[in-house]
């Protein structure tokens, strides 16, 4: 085979050039297809906002809907269990909600809600999953004299306070999660958007 | 020993890799040191163009499958799930529908290029084999595609074809509520065809197209000369008029992938349904087993079989004629003697009948989409027999024949099929009869009758020693 | 039974297709040109199909939020011009529901004969000039049961949905034995208006058969663009490669 008219650059740039488009083609190609394992409109659908009415929320008494297969709790605290807040401060892990994945920016203050009397929380532990148990009795007797009420996760104990934040020392790492929610009136709230219309 | 050093120091992970699994010599077997004839043109794509709809089909399968439902109270709307809210499901879906016709497009080309090249002769005929073996694999893949959308045409196409088993004698019944699984087609038949479709037949598809790929380069390709480049090698024992595959090849096959891409995808995104022949207006209305459509017939790439079984009265006989129009295929390497490979070097005759088949083939498929008149049935009637025509005529071609052997089967042949049109002789239709008896019969005369006076016509050419540029 | 459908079929290879569903069109249809670019077409289609047609004709294969999304309209204007019905807890369904509606399919078959068929998919079944022609082809005829019959779907199950627009028409033939359909008692459109108001529902109807049509023709042009491109710098790294070989 003779090489008359053959020159290396050239060649070794057409094959860089063709590879590059050919796998910029293979990988826009590939995007439809990692795009089609998100969830579907029928998903989106059933993991539409939720909309709550608050106004008939005894003062320290929690309903639970479902949003997204999840359970969203939604807390009336009492004045005594907002006031006992930033007395347990040094107990636990993160009182100031730092970890910014945990709550939106508008949750992100000592009560962790946009009402200081309605905290808004997806009630599943941190941990590993489970769904704790409401504890808003203070001082009882297996919680022990300090406990400031929240939550007890049945599983392996992790501890969080009426703002959802969890304890030291917990297997729980990280406070509950505050899912985005906004008032559409005084009395109604919609779980699973932004103030900014944007959905989780 | 400095080779094994040289080893050692290029060794890395490849050579880790290469004293466990064969890697490197896989690969310079099948690309880097495969030497294919430097002479391939254009019928020579439709190979690799074959194993790249398949990456597509496969890969748009598997997403196909995550969000179908093999259910037939939910089949139909999982499909529009896919297409309205699954995001890209079009696209997905689209790819995979305009799939399956290219399939049997670049099928189709790449085995007439066989035919054209004789591609199937010694010693290449067990990669024809496998070739034909793959080919009706293919057709049973995308008959069980076809039922899993559960609209009308996938329930009644279905039903045809699979009632077809019915015509056999004693057992056909009996035969068909076993494929059915029910007494009628029902969910069970799309479970079981769904199970086909996604595994069974596309597992026995990839082993079957490796067995093909194996036999082919362990006999090295033929080519349009019909040369054996094996026969011709230079001092280093390599092929005079071969190249590597790899890069030469490669390179090559890049740009056929890219005009059939932009002819793929000019489909999928411009014209998904190509005007009812991809995907039928009648096939989005869900499956109703009490209401049949107007017309039933298959998808194209079936149809020139179906007209083959439409022509012959008997249903029985039918479904037999059109089984031997495929079965037929296994024996085209023994058909067809002639030592001559490529049409190049064939005689003018050869070329000819190849030319009537081709245009038998289409013909027959255009029919076979057709609402049956009197006029398109005789036209079906001629064609299917010119089918067959064409293999008799494949092994009269294996020679030069003498004038009394050509004169005499020409007679015997008119005869056969003049004596069936004397049984069914009607003053009525006697015009369209006789019309339609000049078909076989002229391309008979051309291909059998001419040669013995033209004596050119029948005559090979000599092939050269090497092959031409 | 079983013998039956054997024969059936074989009659259906042997004779060719038998015809036992009475819809093939009688007539020549007229020709219509719709552009699913056209949101305020798509968008009076759609107020007509929400006003007239969703009653009894499901798309259930559509999510309200999507033809919102789509037609431009606000999650607010989706929820007042197209939602009617409710959900099984009784809250007015949501947008982001499929629109299937409250007509139940018996109830259907009882009051026209017929269930009333789904209409996401009917315009890629029968295509835009049948729809078009057949919903300006009512006539009244005193020997059907709800008193109006269609020349291009002869003894159709449906009443026309939209006599008060298009007012009522008489089949006439004329000298040379061909049929014509004349408005005797004229509705609240004129001849014109009533076209493209049909024009405006087949557009939509369009749409709904196949909402990313648009979508995928956009997206068509920049993929085959691309690949011209590819095809270009693969026909010459194949020629610069192929000066190997002579």
């Amino acid at each position: 085979m003779a090489n008359e008219g053959v020159s290396r650059g050239r060649r070794r740039f057409l094959v860089a050039a063709t590879s590059v488009v050919g796998g910029a083609g293979v990988v826009a190609l590939a995007a439809p297809f990692v795009a089609a394992l998100q969830p579907s409109a029928r998903a989106q659908a059933a993991g539409a906002p939720v909309e709550v009415n608050v106004s008939q929320i005894e003062p320290g008494q929690r309903i639970s809907v479902g949003w997204r297969g999840r359970p969203v709790w939604v807390v009336r605290r009492t004045p005594e269990m907002l006031d006992l807040l930033p007395e347990i401060r040094d107990r636990l892990r993160d009182p100031d909600s730092e970890q910014v994945t945990q709550q939106p920016e508008y949750a992100r203050n000592p009560h962790r809600s946009i009402d200081p009397e309605i905290v808004v929380l997806i009630g599943l532990c941190t941990h590993l999953g489970c769904s704790p148990s409401y504890r808003p009795e203070i001082g009882t007797a297996d919680m022990g004299a300090d406990w400031g009420g929240g939550w007890l996760c049945g599983c392996h104990g992790s501890r969080f306070d009426m703002a959802g934040r969890v304890y030291r020392n917990m297997p729980a790492a990280l406070n509950l999660e505050v899912p985005p929610h906004h008032y559409l009136s005084d009395d109604v709230i919609l779980v699973g958007e932004d103030p900014d219309g944007e959905t989780a | 020993m400095a080779g094994n050093t040289a080893d050692k120091i290029q060794g890395g992970v490849l050579g880790w890799v290469d004293a466990r699994f064969p890697l490197s010599q896989l690969w310079n077997e099948h690309l880097a040191q495969y030497y294919a004839p430097k002479n391939f043109n254009f019928w020579y794509y439709f190979g690799s163009l074959a194993l790249l709809v398949l990456v597509i089909q496969i890969v748009t399968g598997i997403f196909l499958t995550m969000f179908f439902k093999p259910d037939a109270e939910l089949a139909f709307a999982s499909v529009e799930y896919i297409m309205r809210d699954v995001e890209w499901g079009w696209l997905i879906r689209y790819m995979h529908s305009t799939g399956a016709s290219f399939f049997f497009v670049v099928v189709y080309l790449h085995m007439f290029r066989a035919l054209l090249y004789g591609s199937y002769k010694k010693p290449r005929e067990l990669i024809w084999i496998f070739g034909v073996l793959i080919y009706i694999v293919l057709m049973a893949e995308a008959f069980a595609g076809y039922l899993l959308p559960w609209g009308q045409m996938s329930y009644w196409g279905a039903q045809v074809i699979v009632n077809l088993f019915a015509t056999i004698p004693y057992i056909g019944p009996d035969l068909v509520t076993w494929i059915r699984g029910d007494f009628l087609l029902s969910d069970a038949t799309l479970t079981r065809f769904f199970a086909l479709h996604v595994i069974a037949l596309p597992l026995v598809l990839l082993l079957l197209i490796v067995a093909h790929i194996i036999a082919l380069h362990e006999v090295g390709s033929n080519n349009p000369d019909g040369v054996e480049i094996k026969a011709n090698k230079d001092e280093n024992g390599l092929p005079r008029d071969g190249i590597r595959f790899h890069p030469y090849y490669t390179v090559k096959d890049l740009v056929g992938v890219g005009v059939f891409l932009i002819a793929f995808f000019a489909v999928v995104f411009f014209a998904p349904e190509m005007g009812g022949l991809f995907l039928k207006p009648a096939n989005m209305i869900p499956a109703d087993p009490l209401v049949t459509p107007d017309l039933i017939p298959p998808v194209w790439y079936f149809t020139s079989f179906y007209s083959v079984l439409r022509a012959v009265p008997d249903p029985f006989l039918g479904v037999v004629a059109m089984g031997a129009a495929v079965v037929v295929l296994f024996f085209v390497p023994w058909i067809d003697r002639n030592p001559v490979k490529s049409i190049r070097y064939r005689s003018s005759a050869h070329k000819l009948n190849l030319a009537v088949f081709v245009v038998t083939f289409v013909v027959l498929g255009y029919l076979g989409l057709q609402q049956v008149t009197a006029f398109y049935g005789e036209l079906t009637l001629r064609f299917a027999v010119m089918y067959f025509l064409f293999f008799w005529l494949l092994w009269f071609h294996s020679r030069e024949r003498s004038a009394v052997f050509s004169l005499v089967s020409f007679a015997v042949l008119v005869g056969i099929y003049s004596f069936y049109d004397y049984t069914r002789f009607d003053p009525a239709n006697a015009q369209l009869l006789l019309t339609a008896w000049l078909l076989p019969t002229a391309y008979l005369f051309v291909t059998m009758v001419v040669p013995v006076f033209a004596r050119n016509m029948g005559r090979d050419r000599p092939v050269p020693e090497r092959v031409t540029a | 039974m079983k013998p039956l459908i054997v024969i059936l079929s074989l009659a259906v290879l042997a004779t060719g297709p038998v015809s036992l569903q009475a819809a093939g069109p009688s007539v020549p249809l007229d020709r219509v040109t719709v552009d699913v670019t056209d949101e305020a077409s798509l968008q009076r289609g759609a107020r007509l199909y929400f006003n007239y047609c969703i009653g009894c004709h499901s798309v259930q294969y559509m999510r309200y939020n999507r033809v919102g999304q789509d037609l431009g309209l606000t999650e607010n204007q989706v929820i007042e011009s197209m939602i009617f019905t409710t959900d099984e807890d009784g809250e007015l369904t949501a947008p982001g529901a499929l629109i299937t509606n409250a007509m139940t399919p018996d109830y259907g078959e009882e009051a026209f004969g017929v269930e009333p068929p789904d209409l996401t998919l009917t315009a890629r079944v029968r295509g835009e000039d049948w729809l078009y022609t057949f919903l300006r082809s009512f006539y009244l005829d005193e020997a059907r049961p709800l008193g109006v019959n269609n020349t291009v779907f002869e003894n159709v199950g449906m009443p026309n949905p939209l006599w008060d627009l298009q007012g009522w028409q008489e089949k006439q033939v004329d000298a040379n034995g061909d049929t014509r359909l004349r408005v005797i008692e004229s509705g609240s459109m004129s001849g014109p208006e009533y076209d493209r108001a049909i024009r405006d529902l087949v557009t939509f109807l369009s749409y709904l058969g196949e909402p990313m049509q648009i979508e995928r023709q956009r997206i068509g042009l920049y993929v085959l663009g691309f690949l011209l491109a590819f095809l270009g710098l693969a026909y010459l790294l194949k020629k610069e490669y192929w000066k190997d070989v002579h």
